[in-house]
This record gives C-alpha cells, sequence and structure tokens, in this order.
C-alpha cells in the first residue's frame, strides 16, 4: 500500500501510509485504539475508499476495489466482531454467497457439508459443519471465520484484533493454526494492540500511531518496551498510586446466585461474593463467562435465583430504580445501549436516573427543578472537566473519553455505596483510561466498595485489591492481588486448576 | 447600544435557525402539491384552477377561515396524540379509534343527563371523552406490554373494532328516530360556545391550544415527560437507569388516546352536537400527516393542522366548484407524508423498538 | 331458528379457503419483505390499489388475466416506493408503509370517481371463473385459490432450499455478514419488498377479480393487517403463515354467514376478524422473535 490518505469529519484517519508485507509471513499491524489500522486494512480490504494513495496486491495495481474484487485477488479479512449469521449453522456460514448447488436452482448440502469437511481437515481447523453456529463457543466460531476466508482460496489473511475475545488456551491454538498456515505458504496481518503476542506470533511488526506509520522492525530485533514506546510515543506508565488496603464491614453480599442467559443457557451457577467499604474487587476472566449477566442481576436487570445484600438488606426483589436510589452506581461496558441517552444533552444524562428525585424535582416528584439541574450540571462539568461547549449540548457530540467522565460524574456525584465498574476504560485512549482509574481509586479511598470487571488483566492487577476469577458462571478463586500471579490468573481464567 | 445590536442578532440568528428546520417540510409540501397537480393533470383537471379553488375556500373570507379552524381543530388534538405516543417511540395509529369513542361517550353524557348546569356538564362530557379514548389507548398499551403485541397492529384493528362498536350503538340502542344513524342532540348545557359565528368554529380550538402546550410543558419540564422522552430514544438506557419502562409506555398510551378522544369530544360538543355516524372524514389520519409536517413538535402540530385544516375545508369547496373528487386530499396528504417522512423520521425516532428484556 | 347446519357445512370451508387467499398472498408478501428486514405495514394499501387496478385492467381489456397481471405490476410499484423510502432514503419502515395506506385510500376512491363516476363502488367487470372440479371443498374455485397453494409452496421452497433464499434470510439476520461475503444487501432487499408488493397485488386481485367482479371503497378491509398477524403467527415461515391465513379466512367466511342469518346485528360480526387479530397476538405472548432487527443498513 502506497501513500494511503483517509480523512473522516474532523480526523485524519490515515496520513500517507506505505505499507508492505511479504509472502508466508506473519506481519504484525501495532497501535492504540484510533491509530488507524482497523481503517487501513478496510481500506486494503474494499470496505472502504481511500481519498489518495494506489494498492498493490502481487504486483499488480487494484482497480475498483470492493470486498469482492479484494476476495478475487486471494485476500481474507476476518473481522474482530464475527460476520456470522447466528441462526445458520457452519457450513451455511462458510458457503454463503458462492452456494454450490444441485440443477441450478436448489443448494446442494451433501456437497456443503463435505466441502466444509474437507478444508477444515485440510488446515487443521475442527468444525461441525451442520452445528448452529450461536451454539458455538467464541473460539470455534472463530475457527468458522478463518475457514470462510480459506474456503474462497485467501492466501492473505487479514486479522483484527484475533485474540481480544480468546483465552489463553484458544490464543495458543490460534497460534498454532496460523504457523501451520504460514507453513502452508498462506501470509497473515495481525492486528492488535497487545505488545506480548505480537511479539510472540509476528516476524515483523509495523507500528502505527495517530494515523501514521512509526516504523517496521523485526520482532527479533526488538522487544516489548521498544514497541510501546515507538506506539505511544512516550514512556507509559503502567502502575498507579494507591494506599493499601483498608478494607471496611462488608456492603455487597451475594449468596450462591443462579441466572440464565438470554438463549436459556445458565450463565451464572452459584456465585457467592463479597465486597466492602473502601475495597476494589476486580473480576477476572473472558468474556461470556457471566460477567454481563451478573452486571445485569445485580441492577435488577435480570431475574436470578439466591440472594442480594446491600449493607445487610436483602435487596434480591427490589426494582432497579429503587437499587439505584438504595445507592448502587454502574458504569456500563456499553455505554451506547446502557450508558448515555445520545440525543440528550449532557445535563439531561447527568441527571438519568436521579431525575426523579430531589432536588432535580419538586412538587413531590413530578416537575424538573431547571436551576438545580444547571447548577448540578455546571459543577459536574468542573469537577470532571467535561469537555462540552456547554451543558445543553447532545452528548453525541462529545468524544469516547469525555462521555465517560459524564458517566462517571453521574454515577459517582450520587456517593454510591457500592459502584459496579463494567469495562469502564475499553474504547478510551491512554489519557482517558488513566483518569477514570485515578477517579475510580479515589471514590475507593472515600468509602466506596467498587466491583470492577475487566477483560485487561492488567488494569485488574493494577486497580484490584482483591481478585476474583470468574469462569463459566462460577467464582473459582478470589485472592488478595498480592498473593497471585499472571499465569496462574491465565490458567484459572481459562478453566484450568491451581493447587 | 450593544445590547440592542446584540439582541436583534440574536434574534435574528435564531430565526434564521428556525426557518432552517422549517425549510425541509416546506419544501416537502410544495412538492408533494407538484406532484398532485401532475395527477390532476393526468385525470384532466387544471392545477391552477383546483388550487386556487382551494386557497380562496379556506382562506378567502371570515366563513372559510373560521371553517378552516373548525377542521384544524380535531387534527390538532389527533396529531398530538400521535405526537405523545411517538416521543415514548410508540406508534399509535389508532386516532380515529380513540376519537369516535371519545366523541360518542361525549355525546352519551351530553344526551343523559339534564338539568346541569353547564360549568358542570360539559367538563363532564369531556372528560367522559378523555377517559374513553383513554381506555382506547390502555388496551393496547396492555396489549404490548403484557403480550409484546405489536401496537401498529393493535391500535389499526382497535380503530375498526371502534367503528362498529360506535356504529353499533348508534343504530341501536342509541339511535334517534328518523333515518340517520345519529344519537338524539346533546343538552344545550353541555355544549361548547361557538366563537365564531356564523362558523361552526367553536371553544373546542382554544382547548386543542391549549393542550398542544400543556403537553410541550409535560414531554420539557415535568419528570414524566422526561422518562416518556428517555424510553423513545433509547429504551435500554433507560432500562439500565431504572425507569418503569412498562409503567411509562402505558401511561403514555393512555394520555394518547385520551387526547384523541377529546378530539371527538370537540367535534360533539362543539361542532355536531350530537354524535353522528361516519362524522369523522379520517381526522385520525389527517393527524398522523399533521404530526409528522409539525416535526413532532406541540407548536409545529399547530401551524401544520392549519394547513391541512385549509386543504380539507379548501378542498370542500373545491369540490363543489370544480368537481374534483374529495379524495384528492388523501392523495395530497400521502404525498406530504412520503415527502416530508422520509428525511426527517429517520433522525427523530431513533429507538431500539424490538429488543427490551420483560424482567 | 337458524339451524347449526346452515352455518356449519361444506360450504363454510370452501368460504375459508376463498377468504384465505388474499390474507395468505400479502401475508407471504409480508414474509418476504420481513426476511430481508424490512416491515411492510403498506401491505394493506399495496392490496386495495392492486384491487382497483386489476379491475380497470379488466374493464378496459375485458380479459381478468391482464387485469391480474396489471394488478400485480401496481403491487410492485409501490412495492419499489416502500424499498425506495426506506432502503434508499433509510426513511421509517412504518410511517412508510403507513403513508402507501393513507395513498392507497385516497388515490383508489379518487380513480374510482373520475372512471366510474362514483367513489363508493366500480362497475362490474369480468372476474375469473371457478375451475369446475368435481371435489369438495378444494373443487370448484377461481384460479387464484389454487395459485395460492402453489405460491405457499414455491414460498417455502425458495426461502429455505435455494440459495437465493439462503442469501434474503442472511441479508434480514445480519447484513453486515452478507455484505462481507460478496452479497449485494440493497439489491435484495429492494427485490424482496417489490416482491411483497407483488404477492400482495395478487391478494388485491383476488378481493375485486376474483371474488365480487368489482371494485368497492376501502374493500381490503384491514386484511393487509390481518396478513401481519398471520405471518406472526407462522413464525414467519410460508406454511406456517398459510395455516394462520386458513384461519382468518374461516373467521371470515364465518362472519358472512352469521351476517346473511341476521342474528346479530352486523356490527358484531363485522368485528370478528378484527377481535381475532388481537386473539392472535395475545396468543403469542410467548417469545416469538421476528427474523432481524429491521435497521437500516449502511455500508460505511
Amino acid at each position: 500500500m502506497e501513500g494511503i490518505t483517509k480523512n473522516f469529519p474532523g480526523v485524519i484517519a490515515n496520513d500517507n501510509i506505505d505499507f508492505a508485507v511479504e509472502e508466508a509471513e506473519i506481519h504484525g499491524l501495532l497501535g492504540e485504539n484510533g491509530a488507524g489500522k482497523t481503517v487501513l486494512m478496510s481500506i486494503l480490504y474494499g470496505l472502504l475508499h481511500p481519498d489518495a494513495g494506489k494498492i498493490f496486491i502481487k504486483g499488480k495495481e487494484a482497480e475498483n476495489y470492493s470486498p469482492a474484487q479484494a476476495i478475487k485477488l486471494g485476500l481474507g479479512m476476518v473481522h474482530q466482531s464475527f460476520m456470522l449469521i447466528p441462526s445458520f449453522t457452519v457450513a451455511e456460514n462458510i458457503i454463503l454467497g458462492i452456494e454450490p448447488t444441485k440443477s441450478k436452482l436448489l443448494l446442494n448440502r451433501d456437497r456443503m457439508v463435505n466441502d466444509v469437511k474437507e478444508i477444515s481437515d485440510r488446515y487443521r481447523l475442527n468444525v461441525d459443519p451442520k452445528a448452529r453456529v450461536d451454539t458455538l463457543p467464541v473460539g470455534v466460531q472463530q475457527r468458522i471465520e478463518i475457514l470462510k476466508a480459506l474456503y474462497r482460496g485467501a492466501d492473505v489473511l487479514i486479522m483484527d484484533e484475533p485474540t481480544s475475545v480468546l483465552i489463553p488456551s484458544e490464543v495458543e491454538e490460534l497460534f498454532k493454526a496460523l504457523l501451520a498456515l504460514k507453513k502452508q505458504g498462506k501470509t497473515v496481518i495481525f492486528i492488535s494492540h497487545k505488545l506480548k503476542e505480537v511479539l510472540a506470533i509476528c516476524d515483523r511488526v509495523t507500528v502505527l500511531r495517530r494515523g501514521s506509520v512509526v516504523g517496521t522492525v523485526r520482532a527479533c530485533d526488538t522487544d516489548m518496551e521498544k514497541l510501546a514506546m515507538m506506539m505511544v510515543g512516550r514512556k507509559v506508565v503502567l502502575t498507579i498510586e494507591k494506599r493499601g488496603t483498608m478494607a471496611g464491614k462488608v456492603v455487597l453480599k451475594l449468596d450462591n446466585l443462579r441466572a440464565f442467559n438470554d438463549r436459556g443457557l445458565p450463565a451464572l451457577r452459584g456465585i457467592d461474593l463479597e465486597i466492602c467499604e473502601s475495597e476494589i474487587l476486580g473480576i477476572a476472566g473472558v468474556e461470556g463467562n457471566g460477567q454481563t449477566e451478573l452486571v445485569e442481576v445485580l441492577m435488577g436487570l435480570r431475574k436470578a435465583e439466591g440472594k442480594v445484600f446491600l449493607d445487610n438488606n436483602d435487596i434480591s426483589e427490589m426494582s432497579t430504580g429503587k437499587r439505584i436510589e438504595g445507592g448502587i452506581a454502574n458504569v456500563p461496558e456499553d455505554r451506547q445501549k446502557r450508558g448515555l441517552i445520545e440525543d440528550f444533552s449532557v445535563s439531561e444524562n447527568l441527571i438519568l436516573g436521579s431525575q426523579s428525585m430531589p432536588p432535580f424535582a419538586k412538587w413531590s416528584r413530578t416537575i424538573l427543578d431547571g436551576k438545580q439541574i444547571s447548577a448540578f450540571s455546571r459543577d459536574s462539568i468542573k469537577g470532571f472537566s467535561i469537555k462540552t461547549p456547554s451543558e445543553d449540548t447532545p452528548v453525541r457530540h462529545l468524544s469516547g473519553g469525555t462521555q465517560q467522565r459524564v458517566v462517571l460524574a453521574r454515577e459517582f456525584r450520587r456517593k454510591p455505596k457500592l459502584i459496579i465498574a463494567s469495562q469502564p476504560t475499553r474504547g478510551l485512549d491512554v489519557g482517558a483510561t488513566e483518569y477514570v482509574r485515578k477517579r475510580l481509586v479515589e471514590m475507593r479511598d472515600q468509602g466506596c466498595a467498587i466491583l470492577l470487571i475487566s477483560a485487561d488483566l492488567d488494569e485488574i492487577q493494577v486497580l484490584s485489591d482483591k481478585i476474583a476469577v470468574i469462569y463459566e458462571g462460577r467464582i473459582v478463586a478470589t485472592k488478595p492481588v498480592e498473593e497471585i500471579k499472571e499465569k496462574e490468573l491465565g490458567l484459572l481464567m481459562g478453566g484450568g486448576k491451581h493447587d | 447600544m450593544i445590547d440592542v445590536e446584540q439582541k436583534v442578532k440574536q434574534f435574528l440568528y435564531r430565526f434564521g435557525t428556525e426557518l432552517q428546520r422549517v425549510l425541509p417540510q416546506t419544501i416537502a409540501i410544495l412538492t408533494a402539491f407538484l406532484a398532485g397537480a401532475i395527477v390532476l393533470l393526468a385525470t384532466g383537471y387544471s392545477p391552477l384552477k383546483v388550487y386556487s379553488a382551494m386557497i380562496k375556500g379556506a382562506f378567502g373570507d371570515m366563513f372559510g377561515i373560521g371553517q378552516t379552524l373548525t377542521q384544524a381543530s380535531p387534527m390538532i388534538f389527533t396529531a398530538l396524540a400521535f405526537l405523545f405516543a411517538s416521543k415514548c417511540g410508540l406508534f399509535n395509529i389508532g386516532a380515529e379509534g380513540q376519537l369516535l369513542v371519545g366523541a360518542f361517550a361525549t355525546a352519551l353524557v351530553g344526551i343523559s343527563f339534564h338539568g346541569l348546569p353547564a360549568f358542570i356538564h360539559t367538563p363532564m362530557a369531556l372528560l367522559a371523552g378523555a377517559l374513553a379514548g383513554g381506555l382506547w389507548g390502555f388496551i393496547p398499551a396492555i396489549l404490548k406490554t403484557r403480550f409484546r403485541a405489536h401496537e401498529v397492529i393493535t391500535t389499526m384493528m382497535l380503530n375498526y373494532i371502534a367503528l362498529y362498536l360506535t356504529g353499533y350503538m348508534v343504530n341501536y340502542p342509541f339511535k334517534a328516530p328518523g333515518w340517520v344513524s345519529q344519537t338524539v342532540p346533546i343538552e344545550q348545557s353541555a355544549e361548547l360556545p361557538r366563537i365564531l359565528q356564523p362558523t361552526q368554529l367553536s371553544a373546542s380550538i382554544v382547548i386543542s391550544v391549549f393542550m398542544a402546550g400543556i403537553l410541550q410543558y409535560i414531554l420539557r419540564k415535568t419528570t414524566f415527560g422526561y422518562q416518556v422522552r428517555a424510553v423513545g430514544l433509547k429504551l435500554s438506557v433507560a432500562e439500565g437507569s431504572g425507569i418503569n419502562i412498562k409503567r411509562t409506555m402505558v401511561l403514555s398510551l393512555v394520555l394518547s388516546g385520551a387526547i384523541a378522544g377529546l378530539g371527538g369530544s370537540g367535534e360533539v360538543l362543539g361542532v355536531h352536537r350530537r354524535f353522528i355516524e361516519g362524522f369523522s372524514p379520517g381526522y385520525g389520519w389527517d393527524g398522523l400527516a399533521v404530526a409528522l409536517v409539525g416535526g413532532l413538535n406541540p407548536i409545529g402540530v399547530l401551524l401544520a393542522a392549519v394547513l391541512f385544516g385549509a386543504i380539507r375545508s379548501g378542498g370542500m369547496v373545491m369540490t363543489r366548484t370544480t368537481g374534483v373528487p374529495l379524495d384528492l386530499i388523501y392523495v395530497l396528504q400521502s404525498l406530504v407524508i412520503f415527502f416530508v417522512a422520509v428525511p426527517m423520521l429517520a433522525r427523530f425516532l431513533k429507538r431500539d423498538r424490538f429488543k427490551w428484556r420483560i424482567s | 331458528m337458524a339451524n347449526l347446519l346452515d352455518i356449519i357445512n361444506v360450504g363454510l370451508f370452501a368460504a375459508m379457503l376463498r377468504m384465505a387467499t388474499p390474507i395468505a398472498f400479502s401475508s407471504l408478501g409480508g414474509i418476504f419483505s420481513e426476511r430481508a428486514g424490512i416491515i411492510n405495514v403498506g401491505l394493506e394499501g399495496m392490496m386495495l390499489t392492486s384491487a382497483f387496478v386489476g379491475v380497470v385492467g379488466s374493464y378496459y381489456t375485458g380479459n381478468p388475466w391482464l387485469g391480474l397481471l396489471a394488478a400485480v405490476i401496481a403491487g410492485g410499484l409501490l412495492g419499489l416506493l416502500h424499498a425506495l423510502l426506506t432502503v434508499k432514503f433509510k426513511g421509517d419502515q412504518i410511517v412508510s408503509g403507513t403513508g402507501i395506506n393513507i395513498f392507497a385510500m385516497g388515490f383508489t376512491a379518487y380513480m374510482c370517481q373520475i372512471i366510474y363516476g362514483s367513489r363508493g363502488a366500480s362497475a362490474t367487470v369480468t372476474g375469473f371463473e371457478a375451475i369446475p372440479i368435481p371435489i369438495p371443498i378444494i373443487g370448484d374455485h377461481t384460479p387464484l385459490v389454487y395459485l395460492m397453494f402453489a405460491v405457499a409452496v414455491l414460498s417455502h421452497i425458495v426461502l429455505f432450499k435455494t440459495p437465493i433464499g439462503l442469501r434474503i434470510r442472511a441479508v434480514g439476520e445480519h447484513p453486515a455478514a452478507a455484505d462481507t461475503a460478496g452479497i449485494d444487501v440493497y439489491r435484495i432487499k429492494y427485490l424482496c419488498v417489490m416482491v411483497s408488493g407483488m404477492l400482495a397485488g395478487l391478494g388485491g386481485a383476488f378481493l375485486s377479480l376474483g371474488h365480487l367482479n368489482l371494485f368497492a371503497w376501502g374493500m381490503s378491509g384491514g386484511r393487509g393487517f390481518m396478513a401481519l398477524a398471520a405471518m406472526i403467527f407462522g413464525r414467519w415461515m410460508p406454511l406456517g403463515a398459510f395455516g394462520a391465513s386458513l384461519l382468518f379466512g374461516f373467521a371470515d367466511a364465518l362472519q358472512m354467514r352469521l351476517q346473511a342469518l341476521g342474528l346479530l346485528p352486523p356490527q358484531f360480526i363485522l368485528a370478528i376478524p378484527y377481535i381475532l387479530t388481537i386473539a392472535v397476538l395475545i396468543g403469542f405472548a410467548r417469545k416469538v422473535t421476528p427474523p432481524s432487527d429491521y435497521k437500516p443498513y449502511s455500508k460505511e
């Protein structure tokens, strides 16, 4: 790719990028969130058109580019969020678009299944062609995505953050598969922001920062610190100043919590948990082991068996509204889905959840008190450095980091007893991440109990006083942070047992 | 001195932005009329003659203006009904049925009580209309919250059921002697006064404008209105913040139905002074168009209602003088919907309609 | 006193098949549209318009088959309009559909007045003749009734046994995935919505040409909405929707017989199909997942 440039309103996503990959190599594309990696690869795959620049594939310039063209030229994309039809079978998903037929009009299901079996064996990626995709675990779904690309004759696989949803053992399996593919002459572009993995699997690494190429190095010539410097441009502080533990009385107690997920399968299989005042309990675990359901149960959004105690009161049957009034705050993992109403203004979002409570509501909770709301908003904007033109600006116009500050301001200013923080720094840049973590620790120091759920092990280790590992709906271990090591964590997260 | 200049600049700026906001609607309306002109030409009429007859009929004299406003009045109610439900993310296309049951309930109260003073009888009749309409909004609300039945289908079905229910009432138990399917006249004590003789314009228009103001206030200044808007804009977030989704939806539809019911009351107490089968030429559907053209905004609704009222009253004159079928009105209306609804609604009605948990 | 056998007899079931036909066609149309991710509440308006156009076609040519062709084309054009508004302009699908319904109401009455001088009914035209097969219940129907059976089975085959059906379902359920698989999402949506219009056209043509041999104001009578209920009842599967349509057809046929017997005030009987629709929706209180989230699709 030569001189690739792509602009979006307000941001230069790719700035005159030159990027080259050799045959039969695993080439890493490293960068932070927003560095431009996904945009560059979308251009390579024909999903986006560059404003300037050329693409050469196997020596020839690519014209009239589209994903269909890209596929013809031997490119295959494995997306970060899977492009699979949940109700279709594995085989149906793989052959979609190039369906084998009998008598030209009907689907040839036998050939479908056989074809899939054949490439599954050839590349040693085991799948059951007849299984429905929505019944399969994430690791297998990824295999289907890879097979999709290979079925179309891909020689170059573009993998976008492939390990973000895998447990350590699945990551190992993936790496083995990628090395096998390399031996068969396939090329892999490995997009990631995870330094360790990139060093482990890639032959060469290209680092992007803020839309430009910083450099291309061989993996054997570099190390994590050097890569981090290239990625971020400055020395990264990986730890946070934190006072020692000073946990008080128990604030949240969960007793044998059981719940089902949306598909009717058990998601929580008997959770026992305790969190104290001035304590951060970090729940480590790969996504999909019950964390989402746990948060929903705690917030009263999902039915469950078992008991939830807040400050010794049984709140198991309480509605969401009452729980919020009772002192539970939630920093949700999906801001779009649970956090903010994008068309509401900053001040309207700041009172969300408390809109019927004094001081925002007067005359027995029916009329909004504009003056009080305004004062509260201005106060919050100052106190949390919320970068916004005014308190009436719709929140959709704010950046991700700023939006998260609005969420924090709203939840923290309620002076809650318990804060549930789910993936609180996901999608945020380094500066915003630092800010969120700092304020969480502040709230802990002021007496809050904090339940921290994060897929980022570093974050868990840096922030938590105690760590609990969740696996398949159960807490498999709870230990103070000093007593647990990363290797052990990875093992437990993957379902392994320690002694 | 600087202050005045600033204020004038501010005013022009705001005027400019408001103008910008109604620009798409204005263009849409003009385009719709253009398309209507093509239909007229194709069927052998002169658009110029037809449209000028319409305009003259609607605004040409005091009588015309009075009739325009009289037609506008029920449309304001049904438009507000649709609007309010839509703010909660709900599609109430049952305003026609709610209007009918409201009208009948009002007529019932109007004919049943004798010797009451006006300041009791009229409000009682109005209340009956609101309650009946509210009930007709309550039914689809419960069907949605308890049975996940989509309100588009249920409110539509209830339109027909209301039609037949009131039709039965006015043809059998409450039929007045004579050929016409109607009730006996209401007591004078229940009537809404005529405010522009000799037109049919009654105090119902005052009530409708009042309702627009009340709804605006509710939406912007009350906690209930906040919750309605939150549910309408992003149901999942509203749910996560503790707002009782079901209760908000039910209250919205009930209020929406009540407002449409009041529209029916207005017609019975102000215009016809009895319940006549078929008195509504489709005010419920007009309301939908009015709400959309009004930008789903109570004040905009008032303006749009005058436009559509003019189309209807001018249309009646147009039919008399040029012979063009009255149904042209519906064609024009739907064209306006096509041209207005398309760009606008994509922005206004963003909500997750289908995904929510019944916990 | 009326005899029960006056109501429940072979004639009733034959009428059930007839009255199911328009609902079945529209319901199948609804399935195609929704499986591709577009809600079509304009089926009512498409039926009504097609009913009218069909009559006009037969009026001027004397041939009901040409009238049928015209009806199907009219339905397809309205489907195209709906597709344009919802796919290209990403307009609200329900508003677009409702606009089509209002348009149909006005346009058909307007043109009826212009052509026939009366907004209530058109002149009588040459309709379809019944095919005299001497088998009880399923014999002696007009061609459209038999076509209904064929289309139901054909729809099932297309949706579940052909590549195009697989693609349609993919587009509705996960358009981004279909897009990356190289499928033209927009083209499939357009196609399916137009097909839904054409099928509604068949349904409308039955109402006029296959049944009364004329057009009467508002003759679709809410059947477009019953078709939606039948579609949901049938869980967006052609054969299921067909079965549900039989139920509605039964209610319709029953209603007409009861009316003819004059046992109850007509209004109660006329309301039966609409109450039934609501009952069907209530009966589906358990989880029924639609085949799509119906969000407008944009390629970046």
